[in-house]
């Protein structure tokens, strides 16, 4: 299984290792430099690097690579899919998990390391126990601690979860409001092509929870239209054998943020595309070219669409870009070649516009294809596949929750052929 | 490490130091932090200043250096000499420095062996502690500090933990198991019996651990997993998901070893067929497969298919990937595309898994077409795809091009090549050439879509398109001069080595077709002979030998030349060419050699086209989604995949000794079971345990009122969901036992039909194993046995699972048969210090005896019994679960029961009960109250509020009842009773009655504490264990049997000794 863990950040430096078996030296990571120097974005990187005694299994996430070794067979999934909840548990402790995040709280790091892994096999990967043995960074208790110099950051015992049936939830939680918030999240994978007919378009939806309930609260949440969801994927609280007798979602909730379900609406099902996009590109010889976009509803339900943002990579060859939009603002990244223009909200009666030109390098022809255009947005109160949450019941505990639902439809892979 | 470097950047960094005495406080903080003036030392004085605060004996100073040395291992840096100093921490008081010396030791205890040593005798101290978490570390930290000269300590130790009742511990143990192993080979005899031990574990915390320790130490002992076969298979939806990926992949290698192969109707033929059909309709018409014989797949091959489906929903990528390598690898044809889907939801994964995930599905790719078909879209290429996705998705849609979707594939392709990305470009244009060579209709357009492209700006897309219409063109047999042509005025352009050689070899096996031209290039190549490649060198050599065969007369010269130029390159491959060619195209001395003669045919012969095919083909042979696969090659430790047996081995193995498959085939009904027949435990028979939930349902059916037989069955997921079927209206009670169900205000006639109903429902509710098993075997049911408890009770000493300890255990004869009606939880899966040891064998007796409260003259026709339930508290595993039946004599029905203020002595805490909205008339109901005694017999007295009037309610709890039952080992149990002797110790005899039985004896013990018998060597002696329910004190009872018995009770708290003993003594007298 997993014998040591290497951090590395964007510059290359190595800097923090952990080994659950025999110290494997750094230099092992040279194999993984190699691999990244030939790689012309970090997210080329392969994510399997195999070395004469060992195979680095690597991940990019936070601008971070995490590089697992391993020695032995092992399935390769296991291993990313562990680095992946490592960084989860990181996220979750230090609410961003970045190097100096990370170069801050050293001893936590390696306290967590050793809890979630032992001999390189996963312990304990629940958050909610996590939390229990090793208690977050808080600056309430650090206060505390200073001044009366204990250190209450590592349990003495077992947290209750470990041996339960429910590893997920703490017990003893106690709030002094009681409450249940579900946030159902659809992103629109898409791929539009020139003529703007959708060549594939699929929907990818999430129900992310907070829930703060008090006790061993036993909830059912059920929908109005559950038959939409036949490609679900749980969270383990979530008793399978009601969801595919009843079609109803009944858990034991985790203590906090947590996802309950995520769920795919296939490329079979038709989807509802909100936006479209009017776009001429053109590349001239002769260093310059234009573009024209627009963006305008199509099927939006009488909901706003906000938080427009719409990104060209450029080919290498093009030197800038001179646009005007007509709202928001506008960004070229020399280095990356990336235009970004943020437009905002959208106005159904004056539509977000942006044109200009672009100058190319001299002497370089022009692309022989135009880039892809990125497009995100969001629309708040609004699931694109109709998904309706029925009802939340409570049982177990005796306190009336207090319970909120949102929808909101983002743009995931949106991406518009040009 | 040059040290003072470090030193200046540590003063910097300080990692690790939290902000309290980081550099936030100034000056004051300084003067009393020796690190701080480190930066002022020389060399010579590295790290004294953290060995200062080390040796120091505050705690904080400590916790402090042991952070920033943990900064520096983390780092990388050494921190090894400060080995001595850190080592004495170990038997610190404060658990954070402990467990940081713990993860320093791990780090370095190897390169410091004899000093590692010094620490050892604490772990063994701490292997005895009664704090789980504690055993379990100095476990973990014992194995992996890989000194050798421990090993038979280690092995000690792990022994232990594998009997140990905490199930934390047993999953630690099995954790050490490889770490041992692979610090000493040797003692693989030894581990293994210890697997096997860990493999009988039912608890589903151990299973994916003690599978990972047989993988890695046995792998190849097929025969340990027979016996746990059926176990494994039902536990596996509730094992932590990781456990569940080791299981499914090891379960996958054993069904290759145990059945058929269920395809093999369909061997023949399979190959040509599935390439045009989809899989499902050659099943489906295929007509030979039904004449053949049968095939039956073995109920235990369904039962693992079954049992691994629904983790096909699991969050975790490599759950999903294990289950869909089982079904590819092990079920019949027609069922493996459900995996499909969920493979497809994968792919919207973190861009790691995606690789992974193509990469298997690309090899599926190849055989079952079918299934990924209606997936097609999910496979086009986004630009923003990292360039290993973009290769794979390529593959994936050229491995699923068929005639019907080739034009939507094609169309697709041709915005892949005009891509930014070269090496996705190039890819796609082999991709169209494979497209082109596996359909014949789209031949022609696509060497015209080719040919086309020749033309564009791009290098590597020219290069590769030549590359590819080369390719084409062999296997296309038809004339295509004009290609040709075309590619010979290319070949002064064009830049790719591989491409030039591609045209060269071209023209020289195709001169025929171009006659005029071919001399030509060759002319143009001799020219630049020397500023080529060396794979287009070796290629000039060979068109120029082949022209000088079929047309010597305009290239005869042009070839010596070429074969001068070559006789002198600096490349040994190139000469050695060369040399061989003249000798066999120009002979020295005009006397042609039998070779040269034939030189047309050797040089000229029809070569067989290049087949186009997958690159992922020859993955096959890998297990799917090993790291293996993935890599394409042998890692190091893999497990080949077994073929199928040709005759299924003996399928009895599995059978486990006793038990009935159908009873134990789905871990919830028998849990389930389990609770219901209060007298079971864990380790007692599964067939008793089935036809003693039987005989109770019985019994409940005609005498339990409908409330207590919903809240029996309240607190198990699947039986609260049966029972909202059957009641929807009754708000279904709760995974805690706190039954909410309204009562019915006619019990009479609902009993009868609701019991029965929730009976079957239960059944088909519970995993649908059970029922498919069942029918699978068609065992009729044992027969509703009317016998009281009494009688069934007999058997059940000979069916019990006698274990290590084999002691008799005896079960309690129910005094009363209103026990059954009572929901009795034998033990809960909440409590961490639970009785679910499966080794150690523990009878839970319920005590049946209920104490009136309140009786119904004074509750104003409510009345209020409470009853010692024995379970273990949701709420707390400190608390004690009291059982309140509230009945309502009067004729109309009583709204609003519930509880007022109570009143506790200090440490002692309760849970309130939630309020109980309505009780009809003349109907009951139960309600769990857990308090925490806190160890005394103190009362826990409450006021209940009825409609009528206010009731105080006073509870004592006997002593007995604050306990637990526990577990030791003999040797154990007489270590502690010598420990606690003296004062904690207090002796008793006790006339008993003649011929009065150990059976009888126990059951007196049983009746008034809730201990548990562990094994005795002597027969006369029995030895009860149980620990105080709130401060874990351990109770130990000795009774030595003769006409007089002695009763010991030795506990740490005298005050419940002495009383333990007083009860003990009167229940032993009234046998």
């Amino acid at each position: 299984m997993i014998h040591s863990l290497f951090m590395v950040n964007n510059a290359g430096d190595v800097f923090m290792e952990k080994h659950w078996r025999s110290v494997i030296h750094r230099s092992i990571c040279d194999y993984f430099f190699e691999a990244q120097g030939k790689a012309a974005t970090p997210d080329d990187v392969p994510p399997i690097i195999s070395t004469p005694h060992h195979y680095l299994i690597n991940i990019y996430r936070n601008q971070l690579y995490l590089v697992a070794v391993v020695m032995t067979e092992v399935p390769p999934l296991f291993v990313t899919e562990f680095l992946h909840r490592v960084m989860d548990t990181f996220e979750d402790y230090f609410t961003d998990c970045t190097e100096s995040a990370i170069k801050d709280n050293y001893v936590i790091v390696y306290e967590l390391l050793d809890e979630m892994l032992d001999n390189g096999f996963p312990l304990a990967t629940e958050s909610n126990i996590l939390k229990e043995l090793i208690k977050p960074p808080n600056l309430l208790r650090t206060i505390t601690d200073t001044v009366t110099g204990k250190s209450t950051s590592v349990s003495e015992i077992l947290p209750t979860g470990q041996l339960s049936n429910v590893p997920w939830r703490r017990t003893g939680v106690k709030y002094t409001n009681n409450e249940a918030y579900f946030d159902v999240i659809e992103e629109i994978d898409a791929i539009i092509d020139k003529s703007g007919t959708t060549v594939f378009a699929e929907i990818q939806g999430y129900i992310d929870c907070l829930i703060k309930l008090s006790g061993m609260p036993d909830l059912t949440l059920t929908f109005i239209n559950p038959r939409l969801l036949d490609d679900v994927s749980f969270h383990p609280c979530v008793r399978f054998k009601r969801w595919e007798s009843e079609r109803i979602l009944s858990f034991v909730p985790p203590d906090g943020n947590f996802r309950l379900i995520s769920y795919h609406i296939g490329a079979q099902n038709m989807v509802a595309i909100p936006v479209y996009l009017r776009h001429t590109m053109t590349f001239k010889e002769g260093s310059s070219g234009r573009l024209d976009i627009t963006i305008g509803p199509k099927q939006t339900m009488g909901k706003t669409v906000e938080n427009i943002v719409v990104e060209i990579p450029f080919p290498k060859s093009v030197l800038n870009v001179t646009l005007t939009p007509s709202q928001g603002r506008c960004s070229f990244d020399p280095v990356t070649k990336v235009m970004t223009w943020d437009a905002g909200k959208m106005d159904v009666t004056k539509l977000p516009n942006i044109r200009g030109n672009i100058n190319l390098q001299s002497g370089c022809p022009p692309p022989d294809s135009n880039p892809a255009i990125n497009i995100k947005f969001s629309i708040n109160q609004m699931a694109v596949s109709g998904i309706k949450v029925n009802r939340l019941d409570m049982y177990g505990e005796k306190y009336k929750p207090f319970k909120g639902v949102k929808y909101v439809t983002k743009a995931g892979k949106f991406q518009v052929r040009a | 490490m040059a040290s003072n470097g470090f030193q200046a950047s540590y003063a910097n960094e300080r990692p690790g130091a939290p902000s309290s005495t980081g550099s936030g406080e100034g000056a004051a903080e300084v003067a009393s932090d020796p690190a701080s003036s480190s930066f002022f030392l020389g060399d010579y004085k590295k790290h004294d200043d953290l060995k200062q605060m080390l040796d120091s004996n505050k705690d904080t100073l400590k916790l402090e250096a042991m952070k920033r040395i943990i900064g520096m291992v983390a780092k990388g840096k050494d921190a090894s000499d400060l080995f001595p100093a850190v080592v004495k921490n170990v038997v610190s008081k404060n658990i954070e420095v402990k467990k940081l010396v713990y993860v320093y030791l791990a780090r370095y205890a190897e390169e410091q062996q004899d000093l590692a040593l010094l620490s050892i005798s604490t772990f063994q101290r701490a292997l005895k502690d009664p704090n789980q978490l504690i055993r379990a570390s100095a476990l973990r930290v014992l194995s992996s500090i890989r000194v050798s000269m421990i090993v038979p300590i280690m092995m000690l130790a792990i022994k232990e933990a594998v009997m140990d009742m905490s199930p934390y511990v047993r999953k630690t143990a099995a954790h050490a198991i490889p770490k041992l192993y692979s610090m000493d080979i040797e003692q693989k005899d030894i581990l293994i019996e210890v697997i096997e031990k860990l493999l009988a574990d039912k608890t589903t915390l151990v299973a994916g651990s003690a599978i990972q320790a047989f993988e890695e130490v046995c792998p190849e002992r097929n025969d340990l997993i027979h016996k746990n076969y059926r176990k494994l298979c039902n536990l596996l939806v509730d094992v932590e998901e990781w456990g569940q990926v080791v299981i499914i992949n090891m379960l996958t290698r054993y069904a290759r070893t145990q059945f058929v192969d269920p395809n093999q109707e369909d061997v023949t033929g399979e190959e040509e067929k599935a390439f045009y059909e989809s899989d499902d309709s050659e099943e489906k018409c295929d007509p030979a497969g039904a004449q053949k014989r049968v095939y039956v797949m073995d109920a235990d091959h369904r039962l693992l298919l079954r049992a691994c489906k629904p983790l096909l929903n699991s969050r975790n990528s490599a759950v999903v990937m294990a289950v869909a390598q089982l079904y590819h690898h092990c079920a019949p044809r027609v069922e493996v595309g459900i995996v499909g889907k969920a493979l497809i939801r994968l792919l919207r994964s973190h861009k790691e898994v995606q690789y992974m995930v193509l990469s298997s599905i690309a090899s599926m790719s190849i055989l079952r077409r079918g299934m990924f078909e209606p997936y097609l879209k999910s496979f086009y290429v986004r630009s923003s795809d990292p360039t290993h996705v973009k290769l794979l998705k390529l593959e994936i849609l050229t491995n699923l091009a068929t005639e019907t979707n080739i034009s939507t594939i094609l169309r697709e392709f041709q915005t892949y090549v005009t891509s930014s990305d070269e090496e996705f470009a190039a890819a796609t244009i082999q991709a169209i050439g494979r497209c082109a060579s596996s359909i014949s209709e789209i031949t022609d357009a696509c060497l015209n879509g080719l040919v086309s492209l020749l033309s564009n700006r791009n290098e590597v897309v020219v290069g590769e398109s030549v590359v590819v219409i080369k390719k084409l063109l062999q296997t296309e047999p038809t004339e295509h001069k004009e290609i040709i042509q075309h590619l010979a005025k290319l070949a002064e352009t064009i830049t790719v080595a591989m491409a030039r050689a591609s045209i060269l070899w071209l023209i020289g096996e195709y001169s025929d077709r171009v006659p005029k031209i071919a001399p030509d290039v060759l002319r143009k190549m001799a020219k630049t002979f020397i500023d080529e490649e060396d794979i287009v060198k070796l290629q000039i050599l060979n068109l120029a030998a082949k022209l000088c065969i079929t047309n010597p007369k305009q290239s005869k010269l042009l070839c010596q030349y070429v074969f001068n130029l070559a006789k002198y390159d600096q490349n040994y491959d190139i000469r050695d060419r060369a040399r061989f060619l003249r000798q066999l195209i120009l002979p020295p001395g005009d006397k042609a050699s039998v070779l040269s003669k034939h030189a047309k045919k050797i040089f000229l012969a029809t070569k067989p086209a290049p087949v186009l095919e997958s690159k992922f083909k020859d993955r096959d042979q890998y297990q799917l989604g090993t790291l293996s696969h993935v890599i394409n090659a042998k890692a190091q430790g893999y497990q080949e995949l077994p073929e199928w047996p040709l005759e299924a081995p003996d399928t009895t193995v599995r059978n486990v000794e006793v038990s009935m498959p159908w009873t134990q085939s789905s871990k919830k009904a028998t849990k389930k079971e389990k609770k219901r027949s209060f007298y079971s435990s864990e380790s007692s028979s599964d067939e008793e345990s089935g036809s003693g939930s039987e005989s109770s349902e019985e019994e409940s059916g005609s005498e339990m009122s409908s409330v207590s037989a919903a809240s029996s069955s309240g607190d198990e997921e699947e039986t609260s969901e049966s029972e909202s079927e059957t009641e929807s209206e009754s708000s279904s009670a709760s995974e805690i036992a706190i039954p909410k169900a309204k009562v019915k205000p006619a019990p009479k006639e609902h009993v009868e039909s609701s019991s029965a109903e929730s009976e079957t429902e239960s059944g088909s509710g519970s995993e649908e194993d059970s029922s498919d098993d069942s029918s699978d075997e068609e065992v009729a049911p044992p027969p509703p046995s009317k016998k009281k408890p009494k009688e069934e009770t007999k058997p059940s000493a000979m069916l019990l699972d006698l274990d290590d300890f084999g002691p008799t255990i005896n079960t309690m004869p129910a005094l009363n048969p209103d026990s059954l009606l009572t929901p009795s939880t034998a033990s809960n899966q909440l409590s961490p210090s639970s009785s679910r040891a499966n080794y150690s064998v523990i009878k839970i007796y319920t005590s049946t005896q209920t104490h009136e409260i309140v009786n119904k003259m004074s509750g104003a026709g409510l009345s209020c019994a409470y009853r010692f339930t024995r379970t273990v508290s949701v709420f707390s595993p400190k608390m004690v679960s009291i059982e309140l039946v509230f009945t309502n004599h009067n004729e109309t029905p009583m709204a609003s029961i519930k509880m007022l203020a109570s009143k506790l002595a200090p440490g002692m805490t309760m849970q309130e009960f939630p309020e109980i909205t309505n009780l009809g008339a003349n109907a009951s109901i139960t309600v769990i109250l857990p308090v925490d005694f806190n160890d005394t017999t103190q009362p826990a007295t409450f006021s209940i509020q009825s409609p009528g009037k206010v009731i105080p309610i006073s509870i004592t709890a006997p002593v007995g009842e604050l306990l637990t039952p526990n577990t030791l080992t003999e040797s154990d149990f007489l270590k502690m009773q010598r420990r606690l002797a003296g004062m904690n110790e207090n002796s008793s005899s006790v006339d008993l009655n003649e011929g009065c039985e150990a059976q009888e004896v126990c059951n007196a013990v049983y009746s008034v504490a809730n201990v548990a018998q562990i094994g005795s060597s002597d027969v006369n002696v029995l030895r009860f264990v149980g620990r105080t329910i709130s401060s874990g004190s351990d109770a130990l009872v000795t009774v030595a049997m003769g006409n007089k018995a002695k009763v010991t009770v030795n506990c740490d708290k005298m005050v419940i000794g002495s009383m333990l003993l007083k009860d003990i003594k009167s229940a032993l007298a009234n046998i």
